[in-house]
Formats: structure tokens, sequence, C-alpha cells
């Protein structure tokens, strides 16, 4: 029946427009080495022209799968179509796992592909893909693509591809939608983001973070998610290190108590060491450090690099913190004892008792660690210079508190320590030690810091090295190549003239449990209307 | 749900600098102009001072005598063999002998030192009662429970002072006598025994309790002398004002020492004809010798030394800062050294480019 004598009296049209800046959030996140794909219950058209509209596909991609098949055999081939000869072979470790099937968790190894691949899949076709070994071939040719196009996908395949991707690849995923319908992809991902709009507050309330525009993905994850790693990797260094050089000193004093375990330092200092004088210094540095303002972190993506390949705070890192600890106790023990060895103050009285030793490690390790977080801090607001150095004063302040006459006399065996910062502290072998510790214990950090872009350059470097000379012109946009195949005009729009995807959910392929499919199995007995869309599980 | 750019939100957060991470601040940059100039100017500022502290360091005179005995010669290798086992050893005395050709610049003082002497072990520096020490009436009969086993005689009485530290005072005492010209007779050198604790030991830490009649040995009535103690600690020393708690030998003794070498002060050496130093001419000290250390292989030295602004001779603190010193130099100029290759490499490939 085709529109032969018929009157056109109209058409009706629906358009669901993109949100500003979605195209340059995009690319911007493609820059970062993000990969994106759309999961979408939209028709093939509809997806293939918005991921034309918004950067995913561009027109000088090398080439692109349609996976349309409707069983096993046919999906498989069409994976496989464009892979390499040397994927089909039975080395391939892909192969190995899917023929052996070990039971220990299986990483998909990552591989490079040789061009730009767009994959474009839909919900009947996921409904096979997404079982039993097609999965994994699924995820390897979907990973080697640019950007993915799965449409027509019912809110649980969505869920399905997300934990597919999780499960075997060593990869953080974000999910990010507005609808009911994307709940459940936004619960399964590892972060989800809700976008409040025209769809109600399902997505929102169902997720980790919310905001009202898609672009605002790029300040979340390319400012706030790469200043959070930054301060978070470098709050933990500090924070091992700091109690590695506290807690060390006394493995080398045991050597000269007997090994009785006698602690270095007064019990007072123990007590409030992490509570009060270090504990603002690295609050100030993990709430207000940035190493790039947030225009650069815009405009250069690349820097979101280190927090991919978790650069700044891994296992090797953590040994460096400890072996920086344990020189930093070795230096903040042997130098004070070799001061006091056998030594007397200025009036000849003592300098070699144990409160006086005491006293000296203490004051040292705090003057150590405080310049070694005024190296960290590369962002000294006002509230920065506040804590570090008021930390240091207050330390001050609470000695001279808790070793005063009347403090000492009222609980004499409780603050022992009566006299000691004032008889102590104004010897000037004392500063010469502690000055003697600090540089010992931070000009190597500062020559470390300084040689390490000249011998192990990172990629981020080079980076910071052309912002922070502000001099250099910007890149030039990458021109355009040749043009792989003809680009027809691509719009948003496209016509609705396909069925739906009522046949998908009605097969039962896309139920979990299998009562549920045997109670439709009964009830699509019953009415015979309907059999003809039902497929044989 | 519609957005307006105008009017603000119910949940739109405050747009101040603080809250939106955009404060003012200073971002050093640590860059070759600053690295390596902070290289040269510690490491020259470093030599400079460790110069100093040396030079100062060699110009303090040290004469020190091991009186243990127990290398079988010398004056008091009789006392050492005297010295057998825990008991307490008989009286024993002897002398060391030595001879000064010049003036010992002053002001002098005298040390004891002791070694292998852990009073920094922890169950022993914890054997003290502060609260008896410094004088409360309510602790001086009720020493407190980390004295134990020092904290009742087996007759019930407490003790005073109480703890293991107070009970291992150091008994041994040192005359000094000094002889002018060959055959003349030998004058005793006065030795200061008060100054030699810090004065906020002996006037504020420690105090006598209250005196009871005006007697001090009325107010330690009841109370029991530590067992290795010959007298009662009233009596520790015949000077009214330098006995009981706040005698110095015994204020020297509880202030304990963190290492287990340690030397302790004993005497100031600077009135009358000595008070500008030790003249020349031969000297001989007077050592009575009570202290038992052979028995946990500790030695025993008495020390004569004068001191600068920087305290005793210790020579580490020089040679410290002269390392220090020249490491960072060579390190400096290692790090130009690489930083210009860097550079002319950079230079380079920007030739290249």
């Amino acid at each position: 029946m085709s529109g032969y004598s018929q009157l056109l009296l109209g058409a009706t049209a629906i358009e669901d427009k993109l949100q500003d800046g979605v195209p340059e959030t995009i690319a911007t996140l493609n820059k970062a080495k993000i990969k994106i794909w759309v999961l979408t219950g939209d028709k093939q058209e509809t997806a293939v022209n918005i991921a034309y509209a918004c950067n995913i596909f561009e027109d000088e991609m090398d080439g692109m799968f349609i996976v349309e098949g409707k069983n096993d055999e046919t999906i498989r081939q069409e994976l496989r179509d464009k892979m390499k000869p040397e994927a089909l072979l039975e080395s391939d470790p892909v192969n190995i796992y899917l023929t052996t099937k070990p039971q220990m968790s299986f990483r998909l190894p990552e591989e490079v592909p040789n061009g730009n691949y767009g994959l474009i899949i839909n919900g009947c076709s996921l409904a096979y893909a997404l079982e039993g070994n097609l999965e994994l071939e699924l995820l390897r040719t979907a990973c080697m693509c640019k950007g993915v196009i799965c449409c027509r996908m019912t809110p649980l395949q969505k869920a399905q591809v997300v934990e597919l991707v999780k499960r075997y690849k060593k990869v953080v995923t974000l999910a990010i939608g507005d609808g009911a319908n994307d709940v459940s992809m936004i619960k399964a991902a590892h972060i989800g983001v809700g976008i409040s709009g025209q769809e109600g507050m399902q997505a929102m309330l169902n997720s980790d973070y919310a905001f009202s525009q898609f672009h605002y993905l790029q300040r979340l994850l390319l400012v706030h998610g790469r200043w959070s790693y930054n301060r978070m990797c470098k709050f933990l260094s500090y924070f091992f290190y700091k109690n590695f050089a506290f807690t060390l000193v006394h493995f080398w004093y045991a050597f000269f108590s007997g090994f009785s375990a006698q602690t270095v330092y007064d019990t007072w200092f123990i007590t409030f060491y992490n509570l009060v004088y270090t504990c603002l210094p690295v609050l100030g540095l993990s709430l207000f450090d940035q190493d790039v303002n947030e225009t650069w972190s815009l405009r250069f993506p690349e820097l979101y690099d280190p927090g991919q390949h978790n650069l700044y705070f891994n296992k090797k890192e953590f040994v460096k913190c400890l072996m920086h600890g344990i020189y930093s106790s070795f230096v903040l023990f042997f130098i004070p004892m070799g001061t006091i060895y056998n030594s007397v103050r200025k009036d000849g009285k003592e300098i070699s008792d144990y409160q006086s030793f005491s006293l000296i490690v203490q004051t040292a390790l705090l003057w150590v660690v405080t310049m070694q977080i005024a190296l960290d801090t590369t962002y000294w607001t006002i509230i920065s210079h506040i804590f570090t150095w008021g930390s240091l004063g207050f330390y001050f302040c609470i000695l001279f508190f808790l070793y005063s006459d009347g403090l000492c006399l009222m609980f004499p065996n409780v603050f022992q320590f009566l006299g000691v910062a004032r008889n102590t502290l104004n010897l000037p072998q004392i500063w010469l030690s502690i000055v003697l510790s600090v540089v010992l214990c931070i000009l190597p950090v500062i020559g470390y810091q300084f040689l390490k872009p000249l011998f192990w350059p990172a990629n981020v470097d080079k980076i910071m090295d052309r912002i922070h000379q502000c001099t250099r012109p910007l890149l030039p946009l990458p021109k355009r190549t040749k043009l792989k195949h003809a680009s027809t005009r691509r719009s948003a729009y496209a016509f609705s003239h396909k069925q739906g995807f009522g046949a998908l959910i009605t097969s039962g392929k896309t139920m979990k449990s299998k009562t549920f499919i045997i109670s439709h199995l009964n009830c699509c007995i019953k009415s015979p209307n309907s059999c003809s869309w039902f497929s044989p599980v | 749900m519609t957005w307006s750019a105008a009017a603000r939100g119910a949940h739109q957060p405050d747009n101040t600098a603080f809250t939106q991470q955009r404060l003012p601040a200073w971002q050093p940059l640590l860059s070759a102009s600053i690295a390596l100039p902070l290289f040269f100017c510690a490491g020259l500022a470093f030599i400079g001072l460790g110069l100093g502290l040396f030079y100062s360091s060699n110009g303090i005179k040290e004469l020190e005598y091991d009186y243990t005995g127990t290398a079988g010669t010398g004056g008091c290798s009789a006392c050492a063999l005297a010295d057998r086992g825990r008991a307490p050893p008989p009286p024993c005395s002897c002398a060391w002998h030595f001879s000064l050709a010049e003036l010992f610049p002053g002001p002098v003082y005298l040390y004891y030192e002791l070694t292998n002497f852990y009073q920094n072990n922890r169950r022993y520096s914890v054997s003290r009662d502060d609260a008896q020490l410094s004088g409360l009436p309510s602790a001086l009969r009720h020493p407190a429970n980390e004295c134990a086993p020092y904290q009742r005689r087996a007759s019930g009485l407490p003790i005073a002072p109480c703890g293991a530290i107070a009970n291992s005072l150091f008994n041994d005492s040192f005359s000094l006598w000094h002889r002018r010209r060959a055959g003349g007779p030998y004058v005793e050198v006065p030795l200061d025994r008060t100054g030699i604790a810090w004065w906020t030991d002996c006037h504020v830490k420690f105090r006598n309790p209250p005196l009871v009649n005006g007697s001090l040995a009325l107010a330690f009535h009841g109370t029991a002398p530590p067992p290795n103690w010959p007298r009662p600690v009233y009596a520790l020393s015949p000077d009214p004002n330098n006995t009981g708690f706040v005698n110095q030998d015994f204020v020297v003794w509880m202030r304990t020492a963190a290492l287990p070498t340690f030397r302790k002060l004993y005497a100031r050496i600077r009135q009358g004809n000595y008070s500008a130093g030790l003249p020349r001419g031969s000297y001989v000290v007077n050592i009575t010798y009570n202290y038992p250390v052979r028995a946990f292989g500790g030695r025993k030295l008495v020390v004569l030394s004068n001191i600068s602004w920087m305290g005793g001779k210790n020579p580490f603190l020089g040679i410290a800062y002269l390392a220090v010193g020249s490491l960072c130099i060579l390190v400096g100029f290692v790090m130009l050294v690489v930083y210009i290759r860097y550079q002319d490499q950079n230079d380079e490939d920007e030739d290249e480019e």
C-alpha cells in the first residue's frame, strides 16, 4: 500500500535539541583520551545523526562497523569484519580465554587500532552479543573504536554494557543520563551523573553527581576531578612521609636505649603531633591546592593523563615515601645525637639529658615536616600561609605552655618537662643542629624535583613547561584531511518510519530471570494475536 | 523545571572566591634560577659556619682520665679489684696525677662520665615520683607505684626519694689538689659544688617538703632512704641550702641522660686564685671510689674541661657543616652541568622543529 492517489494533509515533527556546548565538550574529552559511548533508546538514524552532530563520529573516520545480525554467527562475523588476522589465531590471549575459560578474572589487554573506527549496534543484536562468548568479542571490537553507538537499547541493556566494560577492562566508567531509563546505567557505572532537565528527577536522585547541563561534565572531570586526584595523591604521600619520619626515629633510638622501647618524644608531643601540629597544613593543601588554574585545565585536556595512569600515587611512589621517611628519621636522630653527645651548655650545665634531646628532635621534626609541606604546596592562598606557619607558631606556644611552671607543678607526674624549653631553646648549637637537619632533609627533595623532569620527563611536564612559559603560540587546529567517504548532509533530524523495539521486549531476550520468561510464554500462548512477535528463546 | 540565567536558583552555590576556588594565591615555581643559587649559597654558608664551629671546638681544652681501673695499671686498679659483684664495695681511694705546662683557661668545669649506663632505659626512666620530689606533703609518704620495687622498704616505710633513678645516685667524690712547684705543698683547689644544676630544677621542680619545727629531718620523719644510700636524703650535704631534695648532686643525677655514655657536672672551679683557670703546675685528683660499674661493664671517667659559646668540645657540628657544605657545592655543580646540557639539547630540538 503506497501513497498513490492520496492527499498529503500535513506532517508532524518532534525536536529534541542537543544542549549547548555538547560537541565541544565531547571533543575536549576525546583529547583527554576519554572514550565516549552513546547508549540510547532512540532509533539508529537518530543516534547516528546525533553522533555526527556532536563529534563522536567524524566524517574523516576510516571505517564503520554496523552490527545488525540476528543470530550469533552473523554477529560474530560482523564484529570480526575488520579485525587483524592475528586476532583470529589460537595464540591470541582473548581466544585462549574464550576456549579455556580459566577461573581467575580476565582483563582485556589494551590494543591499538590502526585508524579511527566507529561501531553501531542496535538493541536486538546486542541481546545476542551480550551473552556467552560474544560479549568479549563485542568488547574487544568496541574498545578499539573511537566512538560506539548503541541504539534501541533497553534500560537493562544499558546497565549490562556498563557492567561488561567494568568486568573485563581496568578502567573507570562514568555514566551520564537524564531520564528514568538511564537510572540503571547510572547505578551500574563507577560514577553516575544525572542531568536535571526536562525529564524529571529520577536520574538526579540516583546519581553521584547531578548538574543541569551536559557541558558541565568537562569541568567536573578536567578541573575538579583532576584537582581532586592531585590533592589526594599529595595528601597521601605527605601523610605517609610525616608519619614514617616521626615513628622511625624510635627504631634508631632503640639501638641506644637498650632496646627497651623508650620513646624519643614527650608523650604530649606524640598525642598532639597528628592531631594539632600537622593537621591544618595538610588540610589546607587538600582543600586549596591547584597545579594549574581552571582555564589552563580546560585548555589542555592532556593534563588529565596522570590520573588515568595512576602516576602520582602507586606502589612505587609509596616506596619512595617510605625511603624518604627512613632517611629523614635517620637525619633527625643522628644530627641531634651528635650535637649533644658528651656535650654541655654554654654555662657548663647539662644538655645531653633525655628531656633536652627529646625537645631537640621534636622541634627538628616539626621544622622538617613543615618545610616539606611548604615545598609540596604549589598554590599559596592566605589560608595556606596561616595554616602552615600558624601551626608551627602554635607548636611553640603549646610547648611553652606545657613546659611552664604552673602546669607542671599542678600535675607533676603528668607534665614532667618543667623548664626544658626555656633552658634549651636559647642555645645556638641547638638551632644550628635544627638548621642542619632541615637542610639535610629538604635539599635532596629540591634536587630531585629539579632533576626529575630533566632525566625522566613525563608527558605532563612538557605541557606544564608551556603553560609556565606562556609564550609559545597555541597549536593550530588540525587540518581536516581528505574525506574517506562522501559526506551526506548530516542533521540531527531523522524520520521515524521503522518499527520500534517493542519486538525486542516481547521477545523476552532482555529479561533476566527465566521464571519471567516462562510466565510470559504462558500468557503469550493465551493471546494468539501477539504470537507473531514471539521468537523462540 | 526551567532555569533562568538571571534569577538565582534555589540550589545555586555561592559565587565567592572562596567557594569557587578562585582565591588569590602565590604560585612559586622551582626553576633553575632558584634551585641552583640555593645550593651554592647553602654550600658556601655551611662551609663558613663549619669552619667557625670546628675552629671554636678545637680551641676548647679537655683532660680526661678513665679511673675504672680495669686495665690493671694505674692508681685505681686496687679499687677495681675490690669492686666485685653486687655488694657495695668497701670504701677505697685512688688518685690521678697530671701536670699542666701552661694555664688551663677558665672557667674550668669538673665532670664525671659514665659509659654503658642506660639511664634512658624505659623501665628505669619512669621509676620516679615527681610529685614527691616537688615537695608535696601528700605525696611524700605515698610514693607512686612506678617506683616499685623501690617504693617501700622491707620495714614498710615509704622511701623518699623513691625509684630506681634515685637509688642509683652516683656517690664517688673528687677533690683537686695543686702543687705550684715540685717539692711544695699541695693546696686544695676550691670546688664550687653549687650552681651545677639547672636553675629551674633546683628552685622550681625540686622542692623540699615544708620544714617541721624548722628541721628538715623532722619533715622527712616516717620515710626511709633508698636501699643503696648510706645516709638519708636530708643529710646529703652539710650545707642546709643544698640538702634534701634540692641537693644539686641529686638534682643533676635525676636529670636522666639520653644516651648510654654521658657526663654530668660535678663542680665548677671559679673561686679565688683559680677564677682565671688552672695555672701551671702539677695536680692530683683524689677519688673516693664508691660507685660499682664493673658489674655491667661500664667505665668511669673524670673530665676537666672549659667551654665556649657552643658548649664543650664537640667537633661533630663543625665537621657535619663542612661535609654538608661541600656536598651541596658538589651537587650544585652537577646540577648546573646537567641543566646546561639539557638546555643545549632543548635548543637543538627547537632548531630542528
